[in-house]
C-alpha cells in the first residue's frame, strides 16, 4: 500500500451564500493509498461530504491540488471531469439514487452506455456485477420492488460495473436496518479485500466505520488526525 | 439507439401525464393535417385532372354580381370555344333551410351539349324535361333522400328570387325525371342538384330578367384554356361588366373564398392551436425535468456530460412530439373522406406529412430546449444535496 490513489495538497473549499463566504475545508492535505478502505467520520457540517465530492470529481476546490488515480482533478474542465468520473470512480449514495422507471439490470447498465460495448456485452457485464453483489435473481425488478438492502446492492453493482479504481460511498448504510447495513458493509469489505477496490466512505455510524481499514475524523473543515499519510 | 430504452422509460415515467400530453399533441396534429390539406386544396384548386377543358366566366368583382346575357353570344364567337352555357345561382332549400338544394336554372341544349357524356338521363325523361316548361330533373340520390317521386310537384324556396306573379319566394316545379353523374369524383358534388329551365326562371322572376350569374365554356383544346380565358376577359375589359374567366374546377373554391381569405383563417386557427400547444407541452417538459433533477444529477455523476444530457432531454422531447405528430397525421388522413363530404367539389389529397414532421421537430426543439439547458447546467452537488 504505497502508491497513493488520492492525494490532496493544501485544499481549500469556500462556498458563497449571499454576501457571506463560508470556508468548508481549510488547507487540507491527505494521502490515501491504493487499495485502502477509509471511513471518514465527523459531525454534521464538518466537511466530510464536501471532501468526498472533491475526491469523486463532483466539485472543484477553491484552491489547492487534488490528484486521484494519477489525474489532477483541479485542472480538469467540467467535461473532462465527467469523462474522468465515467472511467475511474463509482458512487454509492445513502438513498441509492436508482432510476425508478428502470429495472435493476438497466440501472446497472447506465454507466456502460458511455462505453462502446454492444447491448449484449452491456447486459452480460450488468448481470456479472449483479451476481458479484449477490442480487442477480432480482435483475428484472424495479427499485420499488426491492428492499433497501437490495436497492443498495444494485447501486453498488452500478458503481462497480465499469470497473473503477475508486469507490466513493456517502453514508451507504444510513437508510438501512442493522442487518442490511452489515450485509452491505461486508460486501464493501469483500470488494476491497478480494477485488482490490479502493474505498472512501463517509459515515456517522461508528459500527460501520469499524469495517474500514482506517478511520479519519474531521471537524470544522480539517482532519483531526492531521495530514494522514499512508 | 442505445439510449432508446432509457428515453422510452423516462417518457412513461408518469403515464397519465404522458398520455394526456400525447393526446393534446396528437389532436393538434390531426387538426394540422386536416387544415393543411384543405388549405392546399384552396391554394391549388386546379390540381384535379377532370374538367381541364372547362372554363367559367364570372363578374370580375363578385360572384353575386350578374352579367348581361349578351356576353354569351360574344364568348361563343371566341375562337377555340366549343360551347358556352349560362346559369344563375337560385339559392334554394326544400321545406327547411337545413335542406339545401343546389337548384340550377339551365339552358337545356347548351348545358347538356357542354356536359355531354357526363350525365346519365333516360331518353324518355330527357324528352319529358324538354317538353315540360316547369319540369325539373333531380339527382337520383336527392330524390331518394327526400322520398320524392317522378310526377310529383317539387316546391323549392329561393332565398333570392321572388316571382313576378305574386312576389313569392316559393317556386313549384314538376319532377319529370332523374339523372346521375358518370364521374365518381363528381358524384358527391352533384348530389344535391336539381336542374330546371332557365327560360321559365327568367320569365318568372320579378327582377334581373336578361341577366345571368355565370357562363360556362368548353374549349376545343384543353391546353389552350389559359389563352382562351385571357381572350374572353379581354372582350369585356373596361366595360361595365368586366369578367374573370378561370378553370371550372376552381369555381367551388372561388365561391367559398367570397366569405374571406380561407388560407388566413386556417393559418390563424393553426397558429392559435400551436401557440397553446407550446405552453402546454413546454410546461409538461419543464415539470418533467424539474421532477427528475436528482436523477439527472445521478446521470451526471456517472459521467454523462453536459452535451449528452442536453441531447437526452431534447431527444425525449422529439420522441414525444414526433410520435404524437405521426399518430395525429395518420388520423387526419383517415378522416379525409369525412371532410370530403363537407367540402363537396374540393379535391383533397394528403399533403401534410413532410411539413407536419417539420413542425413536430421544431415544436420539440422549442419546448425541449429550456428544460434541456436546465439539465445541462445542473450543478451536481446542489442537485444531490436534497437527496443523496
Amino acid at each position: 500500500m504505497s502508491e497513493a490513489i488520492v492525494s490532496l495538497r493544501n485544499v481549500d473549499k469556500r462556498y458563497t451564500r449571499g454576501k457571506q463566504s463560508v470556508e468548508v475545508l481549510q488547507g487540507l492535505s491527505l494521502d490515501i493509498p491504493k487499495g485502502d478502505f477509509v471511513a471518514l467520520m465527523g459531525p454534521s457540517g464538518s466537511g466530510k461530504t464536501t471532501l468526498l465530492n472533491l475526491i469523486g470529481g463532483l466539485d472543484k476546490p477553491s484552491s489547492g491540488e487534488i490528484t486521484v488515480a494519477g489525474q489532477r482533478l483541479d485542472q480538469l474542465s467540467s467535461g473532462g471531469l465527467a469523462h474522468w468520473r465515467a472511467n475511474h470512480v463509482g458512487f454509492v449514495f445513502q438513498f441509492y439514487n436508482l432510476m425508478p422507471m428502470l429495472s435493476a439490470q438497466r440501472n446497472v447498465e447506465l454507466p456502460l452506455l458511455l462505453t462502446h460495448l454492444s447491448a449484449a456485452q452491456r447486459r452480460a457485464n450488468a448481470l456479472a456485477a449483479l451476481t458479484l453483489v449477490g442480487i442477480a435473481d432480482r435483475a428484472k425488478h424495479k427499485p420499488n420492488e426491492l428492499s433497501g438492502g437490495q436497492a443498495q446492492r444494485v447501486a453498488i453493482a452500478r458503481a462497480l460495473v465499469a470497473d473503477p479504481t475508486l469507490l466513493v460511498c456517502d453514508e451507504p448504510t444510513g437508510d438501512l436496518d442493522r442487518k442490511s447495513a452489515d450485509d452491505v458493509l461486508h460486501l464493501l469489505q469483500m470488494l476491497n479485500r478480494d477485488h482490490g477496490k479502493s474505498i472512501v466512505m463517509v459515515t456517522h455510524d461508528p459500527k460501520a466505520a469499524e469495517f474500514a481499514r482506517r478511520q479519519l475524523h474531521m471537524d470544522k473543515g480539517a482532519l483531526l488526525d492531521g495530514a494522514t499519510m499512508a | 439507439m442505445k439510449y432508446f430504452p432509457l428515453l422510452w422509460a423516462t417518457l412513461w415515467r408518469k403515464k397519465t401525464r404522458t398520455i394526456f400530453t400525447l393526446l393534446s399533441v396528437t389532436v393538434a396534429f390531426l387538426l394540422f393535417g386536416l387544415l393543411e390539406t384543405v388549405d392546399y386544396a384552396f391554394a391549388h384548386p386546379s390540381s384535379g385532372v377532370t374538367g381541364a377543358d372547362k372554363l367559367l366566366t364570372l363578374n370580375k368583382y363578385s360572384v353575386t354580381l350578374s352579367l348581361p346575357f349578351a356576353d354569351v353570344r360574344e364568348i361563343r364567337s371566341v375562337p377555340g370555344v366549343a360551347e358556352a352555357t349560362w346559369i344563375t345561382w337560385f339559392g334554394a332549400y326544400y321545406q327547411d333551410p337545413k335542406n339545401f338544394v343546389f337548384a340550377l336554372p339551365i339552358d337545356t341544349d347548351s348545358y347538356f351539349n357542354l356536359h355531354k357524356d357526363e350525365f346519365v338521363v333516360a331518353a324518355p325523361e330527357m324528352q319529358a324535361f324538354r317538353n315540360t316548361r316547369s319540369g325539373a330533373l333531380v339527382n337520383a340520390a336527392l330524390l331518394k333522400k327526400f322520398g320524392w317521386k317522378i310526377g310529383e310537384k317539387l316546391p323549392l324556396h329561393s332565398t333570392i328570387w321572388t316571382q313576378k306573379s305574386d312576389g313569392s319566394l316559393d317556386w313549384k316545379f314538376d319532377i319529370v325525371g332523374t339523372f346521375s353523374v358518370k364521374d365518381a369524383t363528381q358524384a358527391s358534388a352533384q348530389s344535391s342538384t336539381v336542374l330546371f329551365h332557365y327560360e321559365m326562371f327568367d320569365e318568372g322572376r320579378s327582377f334581373g330578367a336578361g341577366t345571368i350569374g355565370w357562363i360556362e365554356e368548353r374549349v376545343q383544346d384543353a391546353s389552350q384554356a389559359g389563352q382562351i380565358a385571357a381572350k374572353i376577359d379581354a372582350l369585356f375589359a373596361n366595360s361595365p361588366n368586366e369578367t374573370k374567366t378561370q378553370p371550372a374546377n376552381d369555381f367551388a373554391l372561388t365561391f367559398i373564398k367570397q366569405y374571406g381569405d380561407i388560407g388566413f383563417v386556417l393559418r390563424a386557427i393553426l397558429g392559435a392551436v400551436f401557440f397553446t400547444l407550446l405552453f402546454l407541452t413546454g410546461n409538461t417538459m419543464m415539470q418533467s425535468v424539474r421532477e427528475r433533477i436528482p436523477e439527472l444529477a445521478v446521470l451526471k455523476t456517472l459521467g454523462f456530460g453536459d452535451a449528452k444530457l442536453l441531447g437526452l432531454v431534447l431527444a425525449e422531447s422529439l420522441l414525444l412530439c414526433v410520435i404524437a405528430a405521426l399518430v395525429g397525421l395518420a388520423l387526419s388522413y383517415a378522416a379525409l373522406p369525412i371532410i370530403k363530404l363537407g367540402l363537396r367539389g374540393v379535391e383533397l389529397s394528403p399533403r401534410a406529412l413532410a411539413p407536419g414532421l417539420l413542425v413536430a421537430v421544431l415544436l420539440a426543439l422549442i419546448v425541449g430546449l429550456p428544460p434541456a439547458l436546465r439539465a445541462m447546467r445542473l450543478n451536481i452537488v446542489d442537485a444531490l444535496a436534497d437527496k443523496r
